[in-house]
């Protein structure tokens, strides 16, 4: 799935430059989970939005399905991420004059699909987030727990080929933060998702297959596979 | 989605939107009520302008007095010797009022001329009637005659018309009430059309006899003036007009209409070529001589009020422009999210843009409302405007008055000084079509610079820096 070579990310700061990310290598294969660690300001969300093509990198090679995508243009970058990846962010980032199922239907729009497939598919993909009962409500209406399954049904209603997640249980309480891990956990097995979370929350990386830790701009360490899908 | 999301997050902001299209509204209410204000004083002007000159002219041509001429008469009450102190006498003169004048022949000679479309002569005169009792000898033989002593004067003026050019000159905007115009079968016969207000005061109608120059004229026609124009007494043939006066195959004013009013310009020029002494007069210029509280009105309307619509105006679209981007940049955070669900540029700037464009929609429609309600209260509100033209030489029929020579005083100078124009006009504010059509237009564009300057805003970070905006 992807292949980062040499990765840096370099931003300027007043008169001076800060690098985000010294040179990292990384490579994600079809279907895995990867948790990235690391204390805050270390580079894991400057590297999730490498992956994500919501920013370019510096320097180095970013292979993704075998496109470099250092080489796209803006143009193709926002047709990767509309077709094959989708995003869970930690404040959810629901639009908050849309309801849960419009909210999943903005993922389909830059899609084309027809109206009638839009509405169909966009309440099929709450249904699979067990929220079909509350497609009428605002995400003012919904608690935290349910506005991020509803942020996930969005990321998935496209059947993107890898799901980004950052810190996606960050403002979550405990007894959420596992409701939610455990339906990212099925989702993963049951759709063959790749995926990548960067979290903080120890007990949050634990549960994936591989884990990176980012210190001071570099992958320091990529543990081996902590267990397989069943 | 994209009305979904327009009509919801323009609900979720419906203050803000409500207050940028009030802005919208008073700057294009405002602009509104200015047009219609200037153009109903352009109309009044035009209403002014035919009252002088008559309806379908476009030129005048008059002559300035020769140096020397217009001094009152001198009524020689008993001829070569005055006489008998206490004897009853009465006189009946008719009088230029000391309007220099032009040949008749000129009229055929502008006629002629390549852009001119048609071209009729008239002579104002004044009818001047003295009777009364010869005052003793040493109040006898002064200027203008009415000395001290029982003599009484009246005047009423008289214009001579040239029956063939109905279509120009002073009886163009005029309405035949009773009777008929004067026809060219009647050029050379003693019959008159009469001024509909004279013909009430002096209890005249068809068939009534009236005396001109102590001739006994039938009235064969009343006309009643168009709403605040100029108007004459009495009207003759221009033939009888001339020749009761003494002055024949003369004419006193030229009224002149160009085939287009393109040409009338070229037409100006022309006929001051054919006659280089006279006086010729578009409406453009006897338009800068009016003066009077309807002047004021226009310079009012055209300068501090345009200006007054163009400042506000210019405001609001500040103001739409400033809250719109500032809406957008609460919504930075927003719009990054959906550049990462893969949203183009160019969706999100349409979505931004048709928010500001409903709302100037709305602003402009409140305008159009505000604009008529501010156009009403103009007209019912206006005072009645007056617009005079100045004593000059130079004018029309208007012109020229008051040239009645040192010592000019008496009755025939204050009879020549009534010939100085003053009209009063109503204001009027019409709002055209035209003028509704640039609201919408202006709505739009307001609608369309605010939504352009929210989107650049919207769309010039890259989604990652979108994303770490703090809300």
């Amino acid at each position: 799935m992807y292949k980062l070579t040499a990765v840096t990310k370099d931003y300027p700061k007043g008169r001076h430059t800060v690098r985000a990310l010294r040179g990292v290598d990384l490579v994600i294969e079809d279907g895995d989970w990867l948790a990235i660690q690391g204390p805050t300001g270390h580079g894991k969300s400057t590297l999730l939005q490498i992956l994500g093509a919501l920013d370019r990198s510096t320097s180095g090679t970013v292979e993704f399905r075998g496109q470099d995508l250092a080489s796209l243009r803006e143009s193709q970058l926002t047709r990767v991420r509309a077709t094959s990846i989708g995003f869970i962010f930690q404040t959810f980032n629901l639009i908050p004059t849309l309801s849960a199922q419009e909210n999943v239907e903005t993922a389909l729009v830059p899609l084309g699909v027809t109206n009638a497939e839009r509405r169909q598919r966009a309440a099929r993909a709450l249904a699979e987030v067990s929220l079909a009962d509350r497609a009428r409500h605002l995400p003012s209406e919904l608690s935290g727990g349910q506005q991020q399954r509803v942020a996930i049904a969005r990321a998935l209603v496209k059947k993107p080929a890898v799901l980004l997640a950052d810190e996606p249980t960050g403002n979550l309480d405990e007894g959420t933060r596992d409701e939610i891990m455990t339906l990212l956990e099925y989702l993963w097995q049951e759709l063959g998702l790749t995926l990548v979370i960067v979290t903080h929350d120890t007990s949050v990386a634990r549960r994936a297959q591989q884990t990176g830790v980012m210190k001071e701009g570099r992958l320091v360490v990529q543990l081996a596979a902590q267990h397989t899908k069943t | 989605m994209f009305i979904t999301y327009l009509l919801r997050e323009l609900r979720r902001r419906m203050r803000q939107a409500i207050f940028v299209a009030a802005g919208l509204a008073l700057g294009i209410g405002l602009v509104i009520t200015v047009i219609a204000a200037s153009t109903g004083v352009s109309d009044s002007q035009a209403t002014v302008l035919h009252s002088l000159y008559g309806v379908g002219t476009d030129v005048t041509v008059t002559q300035s007095p020769a140096s020397g001429s217009g001094r009152p008469p001198n009524f020689r009450i008993g001829g070569a010797s005055p006489g008998k102190a206490g004897t009853s006498f009465s006189r009946n003169v008719l009088r230029g009022p000391g309007l220099g004048t032009l040949k008749s022949s000129s009229v055929s000679t502008i006629s002629g001329l390549t852009d001119v479309s048609a071209a009729s002569g008239a002579l104002s005169l004044t009818d001047l009637s003295l009777s009364g009792t010869v005052p003793s000898g040493s109040q006898q033989g002064a200027p203008g005659g009415a000395g001290s002593g029982s003599v009484t004067s009246s005047t009423f003026t008289v214009t001579g018309i040239d029956p063939a050019g109905d279509s120009l000159g002073p009886l163009s905007s005029a309405t035949i009430t009773s009777g008929h115009n004067i026809t060219t079968a009647e050029s050379t016969a003693n019959v008159a059309v009469v001024d509909s207000n004279y013909a009430a005061a002096q209890s005249l109608k068809v068939g009534s006899k009236i005396t001109v120059a102590g001739k006994s004229f039938t009235v064969v026609g009343i006309a009643r003036a168009a709403q605040s124009a100029s108007s004459a007494d009495v009207y003759i043939p221009l033939a009888r007009a001339q020749s009761l006066a003494g002055m024949t195959n003369e004419v006193n004013t030229i009224y002149v209409s160009a085939t287009s009013s393109a040409d009338i310009s070229t037409v100006s020029k022309e006929i001051s070529g054919a006659l280089p002494k006279a006086t010729v007069t578009t409406s453009s210029d006897l338009a800068s001589e009016v003066t009077g509280s309807l002047s004021s009105a226009s310079s009012l309307a055209n300068s501090l009020g345009k200006w007054l619509a163009v400042a506000v105006l210019a405001a609001a679209f500040g103001i739409a422009s400033i809250l719109t981007v500032s809406a957008v940049s609460r919504r930075v955070r927003e719009f990054g999210t959906l550049k990462a669900m893969g949203w183009r540029s160019r969706r999100i700037i349409r979505q931004i843009m048709g928010e500001a464009l409903v709302i100037g929609i709305i602003g402009g429609i409140a305008g159009v409302a505000l604009g008529y309600g501010g156009a009403a209260l103009v007209q019912s509100l206006a005072p009645p405007l007056t617009a005079s033209t100045a004593a000059t030489s130079s004018g029309g029929p208007a012109g020229a008055a008051g040239q009645g020579g040192p010592g000019g005083g008496g009755g025939l100078a204050r009879a020549a000084s009534a010939a100085s124009h003053s009209v009063s006009v109503h204001l009027t504010a019409p709002v055209t079509a035209g003028v509704v059509a640039l609201a919408v237009a202006l709505a739009i564009l307001g609608g369309l610079i605010a939504g352009s300057l929210g989107g650049w805003r919207a769309v010039r970070l890259r989604p990652a820096a979108a994303l770490a905006r703090v809300e």
